[in-house]
């Protein structure tokens, strides 16, 4: 017999704006551990990206205090090798975004000095700059 | 042939040996890259979220300025834009992909633009240097060799815009051969290793360098493991990471040898037995000439 989780509104509509910001049905996720298998990053993360699926797909608020998606650097090998076809950085960037369009910044460049300013390249502060600010 | 060419900021800065090295192997393949006119920044990185489309302006106005590069003999044709970088492939790719999926999202995007002489039909493709090289041939390509590079050990390196996500890569997200048949092709042996694909952690070497050196670490040892001599990218940013970020790992870890990392253009203008000019070497950190020197130029 089938069973079926009912997420109450609030959670229901923290995981609609995901969705809706990510165009990703995080409801056909397995749960199968593909994309924390494979992720370059997952040992500096404090939650897998399976364990930020799973947050996602109960609507668990939460997973915005989580690291995980700032660490996450959109490097696409959870995405290729999804086998439910799971966009896993999308949804990794719309909860980053959920957090900038708040103006909760992970990136001051203020706090960076002249030197390493001068040492980095613009790729990397521009990148950077898009992904961890407002 | 004269196909038009974007070149991205990191070519005109701290990857010039990039640009320098690809302009002279074109050419000697009779290929000539045509700065695109009044280029702008691509945006870098794509903006993955629906509902996102000013980060899309910068490619799509990229696109519109290709409009008379034929019409006014500047290039031999105007529905290809060459690109090198592979950041820049990757936010071109995924924009077009997206405009042209969605015409409603074009015609914002142009209706925003007004000012613009061209509008932005969606029909320009976007041809990374490599995807050009084998439309040319890599047999042909071997025509144009030189310099003997046999017995040089290098290890292709995609990293991770190149071949992700499926729909913008040039090749098999998980098994690619491009880079291996290039570097077959100058005569030199291509490295089989298994993080040839691993991420070096981007633009993370702003705020989490610990992180990235961590991931450089893994994919150096790896291509040293494999005893590769070199190894080479098309990707400023990994460039970077892989290339600056060596003299933090000797700093931490007193027994590392470096390693050079190249551009594979820069691979091409030494197998081309090219002017020493044109290798662009003044931007490497990791100077690969002593390694040239008792491997290739003997």
């Amino acid at each position: 017999m089938a069973k079926k989780i009912k997420l109450d509104d609030k959670t229901q509509a923290f995981q609609k704006l995901v969705e809706d910001l990510c165009g990703q049905n995080t409801a056909k996720c397995d749960q199968c551990g593909t994309c924390s298998g494979g992720c370059p990053f997952v040992e500096d993360m404090d939650i897998t990206p399976a364990e930020l699926m799973r947050k996602v797909m109960l609507g668990q608020e939460d997973v915005l205090e989580s690291e995980t998606m700032w660490i996450c650097a959109t490097c696409n090998t959870c995405t290729v090798r999804c086998p439910r076809k799971l966009d896993v950085s999308k949804i990794a960037e719309a909860l980053r975004q959920i957090r900038l369009r708040n103006e909760i910044d992970q990136l001051d460049i203020g706090k960076i000095s002249r030197e390493e300013i001068k040492e980095l390249p613009q790729i990397a502060l521009i990148a950077a700059l898009r992904k961890l600010s407002s | 042939m004269k196909i038009p060419y974007f070149p991205g900021c990191s070519l005109k800065t701290y990857a010039s040996g990039f640009e320098k090295s690809a302009i002279a192997a074109g050419k000697a393949l009779d290929i000539e890259l045509v700065e695109l006119p009044r280029w702008n920044c691509c945006g870098v990185v794509s903006s993955l979220t629906k509902d996102d489309l000013m980060h899309h302006l910068a490619p799509v106005r990229n696109l519109m300025r290709l409009s008379d590069m034929k019409t006014s003999g500047l290039a031999d044709e105007d529905k290809r834009l060459l690109v090198l970088c592979s950041m820049c492939m990757n936010t071109f790719k995924r924009t077009n992909l997206k405009v042209r999926e969605n015409s409603e999202d074009l015609a914002t995007l142009n209706d925003f633009m007004y000012l613009e002489e061209a509008k932005y039909d969606g029909s320009v493709d976007i041809v990374h240097f490599l995807e050009l090289l084998k439309e040319y041939g890599f047999d042909k390509i071997s025509e144009s060799v030189n310099t003997s590079l046999a017995g040089l050990k290098v290890a292709p390196y995609y990293g991770c815009m190149l071949i992700r996500p499926k729909e913008v890569g040039i090749d098999d997200a998980e098994e690619p051969t491009i880079f291996e048949n290039l570097i077959s092709s100058l005569g030199a042996e291509p490295v089989s290793w298994h993080a040839k694909n691993q991420c070096c952690g981007s633009y993370l070497t702003v705020n989490k360098q610990d992180t990235v050196i961590k991931l450089t670490r893994r994919i150096l040892d790896n291509a040293q493991q494999e005893k590769a001599d070199v190894i080479v990218t098309s990707c400023p940013l990994c460039a970077f990471n892989l290339d600056s970020r060596q003299a933090l790992l000797q700093e931490t870890n007193p027994g590392f040898e470096p390693i050079p990392v190249l551009y594979f253009t820069q691979l091409m203008a030494i197998a081309f037995g090219l002017d020493a000019a044109t290798y662009g070497f003044e931007k490497n950190k990791v100077d690969p000439m002593p390694l040239l020197n008792k491997k290739v130029f003997i």
